[in-house]
């Protein structure tokens, strides 16, 4: 079979081949991959056009001293769905069903606790994400892999925390 | 509103579009993989990074030496890593995605994704909100833009090194 039409590829080739596109990233947009700094964007445009005085978006630009811009990263995130949404396509994967396995056996089978979990959990991580300035990819790959001091920080405290939750949350109950 | 040349956000578009497809050939797109990760039962997220950031800091470093990339090192706010990646790290468990894979997973057609990255707005639109009070907690026990190599007056060669090295050496390790 075609590789492009396969289902799965080794993590260490995929691993290999974000390493390579990183490289490129770095060569042409003279930026690492990063996906949450769009989002702090957008909600910055979100705020100026629904709310800006309740929202506070003037103050936050006066102390961050940024404003917002579409640029690079906002192809980027745009990009990531397509991506994914092509080699799913190419794979013939089946729709996934409303709530994953994993979830469903150890948590519940209601879809409404599924996406209220997941709005929750979404929020923190990207208050989060915003608090450090960077996720699993602009601290996780693109931060360590330039052996930024702030990025080796990040992914112990992540994996920590994140065990915690889910070994609660996920782990098998006896 | 501020835009960048139509240029560049086309090369975003194919950088991220040849990222989402890596991200579902490797299956980070599942709920399972991150999960799985954390739960320390399946380790393909773990290897995918290693890997990337091995073969990334080869590459970078190479093309630094010939002065060809600037290095993009991040701030270490000390408030704001230990805090926000305490907070991130449960977000993440709770979701089942990280911000990369949760894009890539929508593309699959993970509705709970989707509803995933609508929380991820509204987290964003709280931190504005939120960041002239949260400054100063952010920013306690700034270092500044420092990697490894300086911090520890090494070459940076010998952290590539040491992290290729650990790496294949870990690769190795699991296959048995």
């Amino acid at each position: 079979m075609h590789p492009l039409l396969r289902k799965r590829w080794s993590p260490y080739w995929v691993g290999a081949a974000i390493g390579g596109l990183e490289v490129l990233a770095m060569l042409t947009a003279k930026k690492p991959l990063g996906i949450t700094s769009p989002f702090e964007e957008a909600a910055v445009i979100v705020a100026d056009t629904l709310a800006p005085q309740a929202m506070g978006s003037e103050t936050y630009r006066e102390k961050s001293g940024k404003s917002p811009e579409i640029n690079w990263e906002w192809g980027l995130v745009t990009g990531v769905v397509l991506g994914s949404m092509l080699s799913a396509r190419l794979a013939k994967d089946p729709l996934p069903r409303p709530v994953p396995d994993l979830w469903q056996k150890q948590v519940s089978a209601s879809p409404s606790l599924r996406y209220g979990g997941a709005f929750l959990g979404g929020a923190l991580m990207m208050f989060g994400a915003r608090m450090a300035k960077g996720c699993t990819s602009g601290h996780g790959i693109s931060g360590t892999m330039q052996f930024s001091a702030s990025s080796w920080l990040f992914v112990p405290i992540i994996f920590s925390a994140g065990a915690a939750v889910a070994k609660v949350l996920l782990g098998r109950k006896k | 509103m501020k835009r960048e040349s139509y240029g560049r956000i086309m090369l975003g578009l194919l950088t991220g579009t040849a990222f989402g497809f890596l991200l579902h050939k490797g299956r980070a797109s599942e709920h399972e993989a991150i999960s799985g990760q954390l739960l320390l039962e399946d380790f393909s997220v773990g290897k995918i990074m290693a890997t990337a950031s091995a073969v990334g800091a080869a590459g970078t470093y190479a093309l630094n030496e010939l002065k060809q990339v600037d290095l993009k090192i991040k701030p270490l706010n000390t408030g704001g890593i230990v805090l926000g990646g305490t907070m991130f790290g449960a977000g993440m468990a709770l979701l089942g995605y990280c911000p990369g894979t949760s894009l890539a997973a929508i593309g699959e057609g993970h509705k709970d994704a989707a509803v995933g990255a609508l929380g991820m707005l509204g987290g964003a639109l709280a931190f504005i909100k939120a960041y002239p009070y949260i400054k100063p907690v952010i920013e306690k026990g700034a270092v500044g833009e420092k990697t490894l190599p300086q911090l520890t007056g090494s070459s940076p060669w010998l952290w590539v090194a040491g992290l290729a090295g650990t790496v294949a050496l870990g690769a190795n390790l699991l296959k048995k």
